[in-house]
């Protein structure tokens, strides 16, 4: 990492602003504008006042950006743009909803795995092998056609959907900190597994638990998105970003903003997930702080 | 290598057995009566029974298995509610193009991210780098329906230079086999484009990294004083080198391609598993989806088989060392 560093200085540096690669400016670029998201979506209500999805004028039918409606009118006369604002709520709650269940799911299969007898071991992750050799959407698809749709149900199940990977990454870090000396050591002092599971591995998997939050957060926003686009996620009266989308397609030729705008702000809000996740790896990630431990 | 291959096809088709066991389950022990959610909502009761009794869902649990079991692997799949024709007939016609957009794709996304690798890794810490990095990650975090919807804006509605959608024209059956299949890799362009830009960076991201760490190893040094030329240390002596895990990555790709192709095949009415899937939701066709969720995993574990046979043959280090576990 250093000698990056070095080799950055040495040769034509960009301007600060571009090096999103990795590291801290990634972390401020991907904080910044999920901060930005988030504070649109809490004051929803008051930057966009009154109904979004209450009908418009029947004059203000599919007008283009302007300055009354800075992104135009949708096919039933409403503001383009208060229904963004509304909209990003929806994203958001699906996207750290459906995270948290992946996450704390993924985490105790890969815990008890990691520090469980072997058999359990075995099986878990035979298990969590057969999850992930179905591509997640049609497992999803499956799940959701057996139900009614809804934004609920769509949050639980792209968060049931989509624990294996963070399973199989915090089992592979439980495995190597299990041959660390402390944690023997708490073996050694008769803990039971329970105990050193929590208590002395967990808290030095925060890092990779943290990173792969923020990487989930943005893959789960896309998948709900998708999920509204085919009308199987949130339901109308509920604004959402890939619905808005869905509703804009058979108009696209005519009024490419209704669809254009809202996957504008889908893209934003996930590279800011993803700056964030890359961003907090380049901070975190716990080969590096291993490589700093053994200095 | 045989009792390798032995093992790890063994394994396959325990998990192959595992898959269908956990589609089952999902369907039977999902709330409620697979009728109930839909198909047969306007069906009196009389109807319905008669219905229940043809899918045999009054049967114990273990029996429907077993029968169920058993019907899969001799190739019935059961009726599709909403087409009433075999669902192995459905699904097989969806395979064939899934698997060509699929593949096609593929190729797109790795030429794409070998191009960025090397170009990052050549212009390592400057401008080039960062750009080429932050545009991959911008498209990596794009909606791939939308990314689809604007291609099909630009490329197909506003310039015309490609067909807004299906997998070839209504004339095509007319046309001189030549001709065909130019008309055929025109409705294939967009797709596959929209898959391979959405998802080259994964793969672009790691061969960058492998890239990095080629450059640092004496092999490189050793070219280098003997007066090799930058850029053919990248591409004839490093890029072979970083590869390599490439082979094991395709078998991780697959069932994100897959995945991704559901998305594209929506968008380009393109006549695919995922559009089967799409389609049958809308009627609560549910042995279609069990059908092609079971199918999209059996080719991701034959792709991740093909991967690591694959693997065993490019590189022998892994056959030295020791017996592979599945």
């Amino acid at each position: 990492m250093s000698d990056e560093v070095t080799t950055t200085a040495a040769t034509a540096a960009p301007p600060a602003f571009l090096r999103l690669n990795e590291g801290t400016n990634a972390l401020r670029a991907g904080l910044g504008i999920l901060l930005l998201v988030a504070v649109v979506a809490l004051l929803a209500p008051w930057l966009a006042p009154g109904d979004p999805s209450a009908l418009g004028p029947a004059a203000d039918r599919l007008l283009p950006p302007s300055a009354a409606h800075p992104l135009g009118t949708d096919m039933l006369g409403r503001d383009a743009l208060a229904r963004l604002v509304h909209g990003s709520r929806v994203s958001l709650l699906a996207g750290w909803l459906s995270a948290l269940v992946a996450i704390v799911l993924g985490t105790g299969v890969g815990l008890v795995a990691g520090t469980g007898p072997r058999w359990l071991d075995r099986l878990l992750m035979t298990f969590t092998d057969a999850c992930l050799s179905f591509p997640r959407i049609f497992l999803i698809l499956l799940l959701v056609s057996l139900t009614r749709p809804s934004l609920t149900l769509t949050m639980l199940v792209i968060g049931l959907t989509g624990w294996m990977g963070v399973a199989r990454l915090v089992r592979a870090e439980t495995l190597s900190l299990r041959e660390r000396e402390y944690v023997a050591a708490a073996r050694g002092l008769g803990l039971s597994p329970w105990r050193v599971g929590t208590r002395h591995v967990l808290p030095s998997l925060w890092p990779t638990v943290i990173v792969a939050t923020a990487l989930r957060v943005g893959s789960a926003i896309l998948t709900e998105s998708f999920l509204s686009f085919l009308g199987l996620g949130a339901q109308e009266p509920t604004v959402s970003w890939g619905a808005m989308i869905q509703s804009g397609r058979p108009v696209l030729l005519e009024a490419w903003w209704l669809t254009a705008f809202p996957g504008l702000a889908l893209a934003l809000t996930v590279v800011g997930c993803n700056l964030l996740g890359d961003g907090l790896r380049g901070r975190l990630d716990p080969r590096r702080m291993k490589a700093a431990r053994h200095e | 290598m045989i009792p390798w291959l032995a093992r790890r096809l063994l394994w396959s088709l325990l998990m192959l057995v595992l898959l269908m066991t956990m589609v089952f389950a999902i369907v039977r022990l999902a709330p409620g009566d697979p009728l109930d959610a839909g198909a047969a909502e306007s069906v009196d009761a009389r109807e319905r029974q008669l219905l229940r009794e043809r899918l045999g869902l009054d049967e114990p649990l273990a029996g429907q298995y077993v029968r169920w079991v058993s019907a899969c692997l001799r190739g019935d799949w059961g009726l599709s509610l909403r087409q009433q024709r075999p669902v192995a007939d459905v699904v097989g016609e969806a395979v064939g193009p899934t698997l060509l957009l699929t593949l096609t794709a593929y190729l797109l996304h790795l030429a794409l991210a070998v191009l960025a690798a090397v170009a990052m890794a050549a212009y390592r810490g400057r401008f080039i780098d960062h750009l080429v990095g932050g545009a991959g990650l911008v498209l990596l975090s794009l909606p791939g329906f939308w990314l689809g919807l604007m291609l099909l804006l630009l490329f197909a509605r506003q310039l015309g230079w490609f067909p807004a959608g299906g997998l070839q024209s209504v004339d095509a059956a007319l046309l001189p086999a030549g001709a065909r299949l130019l008309d055929l890799l025109r409705h294939l362009a967009l797709p596959a484009a929209t898959l391979a830009l959405g998802s080259y960076m994964g793969t672009a991201r790691y061969v960058r990294a492998a890239l990095d760490e080629a450059m640092g190893q004496e092999f490189i040094l050793a070219a280098r004083s003997r007066g090799v030329s930058e850029r053919r240390l990248l591409w004839r002596h490093a890029l072979p080198h970083a590869l390599l895990p490439l082979i094991t990555l395709a078998g991780l790709h697959l069932p994100q391609l897959l995945g991704g192709a559901v998305v594209v095949e929506v968008v380009f009415g393109w006549p695919g598993l995922g559009r089967v899937s799409v389609e049958a939701i809308g009627a609560r066709d549910y042995p279609v989806i069990m059908a092609t969720t079971f199918l999209s995993a059996v080719l991701v574990t034959a792709g991740s088989l093909l991967a690591d046979a694959g693997y065993r043959r490019a590189d022998p280090r892994v056959r030295l060392t020791g017996p592979g576990t599945p």
